[in-house]
């Protein structure tokens, strides 16, 4: 497969790749290396792992990262209520410490979390590992050996070796800068807001019902509402609901109907102060150069 | 017509070629080991490689680890691949490469001039406006380019590093020691947290297993510096770049900016461990250094896109100029006014102010005093040492 290939079966699932996100994720499935992907929220970052999953026909495994994520919550747990139980009745047979741990300490008593589970899938998944930058520096560390070497290992029962090699795709909007090491394990995308024809793609291909005009205009609105001074500047997922909800209102003309459009803009203003400073006079001027 | 770079004959071959190409992204601050030129190779092997854009957009994926470095692999790849014909001296590695890979280092001092030729022949991120628009091709203008930049190597010494850093950390220390009195349940504490451990023993019927702990929770106050590097502030601008390089140093969370008439982040180049070698870095990213300035646009060019990642109410904005801006006021004030929204103490460092009878008239620093919470002189490391005891009271 080529990564063309790749782009037109993305697209085909609804989901318009740039040429450099292309090549790059291409290069992450060949190479079998995690991919970082970088950008502003809301431009479609966590999409990749979810077309990527379908394209394969396999299964996404996700994991949301946040602060105070640690290695139990990502990696593996011991099942503590069991082992307890399984002390407790042991104790009752009357059996010796040491069987005791050798089983305790098994297979059967290990709960799996999502980065242990993707490496011992049948056929290789889609791990993603969302907004990891909202964990803490040291998480970043636990994972190191998993996107290095596709291991984990466990004190207890030993190095756990991946079954199949999961595609590994992490994103990040910088909220902090991420450490060197992860960094260079990983292929690096920056994902930017989508141009005027990419945009119109993705919203031809999400929305056909909206028609070839009101949705020239409504792509050329959005770009034009990113040039100005915003607190939270809209994203793809934000043109959709905003082709949505004009479609809903009956908006056929985005010049049409002033107070329409100033209903409507909820969905892609969602700030106070940025639906302060977008006023009617303003959201007419943009509609009116859009069109 | 075609600008793909002639190589010459005795080129080994494109491993050679790569490695030349990793070498000379290395000396332009991207980090990048041996592994990388390796999985640089094999990238082009799943990519048509005779296409430049598909070769460029492969490296990039393999080379680049952030946005800026993404934001200037383009031009690098562009001075190295499509030279219109001309050989860059590092295509083919041999003794003239590993001596320019030491010339950065302090403890080779003396290859500079020979070697700093063959590195800014090749750096065309000290040269985006210039170099670009003119037709001929980068090495030429950026060379041009490079005569009117001050070599901030030559206004920064170790010795002055040493000082800064030993004061930076002093004062990132009296920014940042606001740990709560009242503790928290941590992963590494103190004190044991039994209300937590009762809690989570009820689930295993009674029995302790996780022994929590406690500790006062860090509520780091973290440093964004920015500089100004203007021609009204060149004969200062010796004491603070040296103080930005003590106080990155010093304190990893702190970021540093340079603006004259835009912005320029330097915290990567800054974090560097060579000193010597990150203030180098530092002279390449300050093009237009001594040029003018425009202060209200650049806070607020910092207000709109790093801000919103790095500054929040646990931060301090330290601005380091004289105020001096060509652009209305109105621009300096709107722009403070959206800086200080997201809750941040702001300082500003004046060298001017140290002057006898200083008053604040420029029309910029009228406009900007509503904004700032501690307004301080600063022509010297001295005066930088002092601001310790005022800084604990913000």
């Amino acid at each position: 497969m080529t990564w063309s290939d790749l782009q037109n079966k993305m697209s085909s699932q609804g989901y318009v790749a740039s040429d450099d996100l292309s090549v790059a994720l291409h290069l992450s499935v060949s190479l079998e290396r995690p991919i970082l992907l970088e950008g502003a929220a809301g431009v479609g970052k966590t999409d990749v792992a979810r077309v990527l999953a379908t394209i394969r026909e396999t299964q996404l495994i996700r994991l949301q990262c946040y602060e105070g994520l640690d290695a139990a919550q990502a990696i593996y747990e011991w099942n503590y209520q069991r082992q307890l139980l399984s002390i407790r009745a042991a104790a009752e047979d009357g059996q010796t410490g040491a069987s005791v741990e050798d089983r305790i300490f098994s297979e059967d008593f290990l709960l799996q979390r999502p980065l242990l589970a993707a490496i011992r899938q049948e056929k290789a998944p889609v791990l993603l590992i969302d907004e990891i930058d909202r964990a803490d520096e040291e998480f970043e560390a636990y994972l190191l050996e998993l996107l290095a070497d596709f291991q984990v290992t466990i004190p207890e029962l030993g190095t756990i070796k991946a079954v199949t090699k999961p595609i590994v795709v992490l994103t990040a909007n910088g909220t902090r800068d991420l450490s060197d090491a992860l960094r260079r394990r990983c292929l690096y995308t920056y994902v930017d807001y989508p141009d005027r024809i990419a945009e119109l793609a993705i919203l031809n291909s999400r929305c056909p019902d909206v028609s070839a005009k009101l949705s020239r205009q409504i792509v050329g609105f959005v770009q034009k509402l990113r040039s100005e001074e915003l607190e939270k500047v809209p994203g793809i997922a934000e043109t959709l609901d905003f082709a949505a909800a004009l479609m809903g209102l009956g908006v056929g003309d985005l010049t049409q109907d002033p107070v329409l459009l100033q209903a409507a803009l909820t969905t892609l203003l969602k700030t106070q102060v940025d639906q302060a400073n977008v006023t009617t006079e303003v959201a007419q001027r943009l509609a009116g150069r859009a069109a | 017509m075609s600008r793909v770079t002639l190589f010459a004959a005795r080129d080994p071959g494109p491993a050679a070629r790569m490695s030349g190409f990793l070498a000379h992204l290395r000396q332009n601050g991207l980090r990048l080991g041996v592994a990388e030129t390796e999985l640089a190779l094999i990238a082009l092997t799943h990519v048509n490689a005779a296409l430049p854009n598909q070769t460029r957009r492969a490296l990039k994926a393999v080379c680049t680890g952030c946005k800026d470095e993404a934001d200037r692999f383009d031009d690098l790849f562009d001075s190295f691949w499509l030279n219109g014909g001309k050989v860059t001296q590092k295509v083919v590695p041999g003794p003239s490469q590993t001596r320019s890979d030491n010339v950065h280092s302090s403890r080779n001092r003396e290859g500079q001039t020979g070697g700093g030729d063959a590195g800014q022949a090749s750096a065309p991120d000290a040269s985006s406006g210039e170099a670009e628009s003119d037709g001929i091709g980068k090495l030429i203008a950026t060379d041009v380019v490079n005569f009117l930049k001050k070599d901030l190597r030559e206004i920064v010494n170790s010795s002055d590093i040493a000082e800064a850093e030993a004061i930076a950390r002093r004062l990132g220390a009296a920014l940042k020691d606001r740990r709560s009195r009242r503790r928290r349940e941590a992963r590494k504490g103190d004190k044991i947290h039994f209300r937590k451990i009762i809690r989570h023993s009820l689930a295993t019927g009674g029995e302790p297993l996780r022994l929590s702990k406690k500790w006062r929770p860090d509520r780091t106050r973290k440093i964004a510096a920015l500089c100004d590097v203007s021609g009204s502030m060149s004969i200062y601008s010796k004491v603070f770049l040296a103080f930005l390089a003590g106080l990155m140093r010093a304190d990893p969370y702190t970021d540093a900016y340079l603006f004259h008439t835009r912005l320029v982040r330097i915290t990567e180049a800054l974090r560097d461990k060579d000193a010597l070698r990150a203030v180098a870095r530092m002279s390449l990213m300050a093009d237009g250094f001594a040029g003018g300035s425009k202060i209200g646009r650049s806070i607020r060019n910092f207000a709109n896109t790093y801000a919103k990642r790095f500054v929040n109410s646990r931060t301090v904005v330290l601005i380091l100029s004289d105020g001096y801006d060509t652009d209305p006021p109105f621009e300096m004030s709107n722009a403070l006014a959206q800086l200080k929204k997201r809750g941040c103490k702001v300082i500003w460092l004046n060298p001017l102010k140290g002057w006898r009878d200083y008053t604040a008239t420029s029309r910029g620093m009228v406009a900007a005093l509503p904004y700032i919470d501690f307004f301080s002189a600063a022509n010297t490391l001295a005066d930088l040492d002092r601001l310790e005891q005022e800084l604990v009271r913000l």
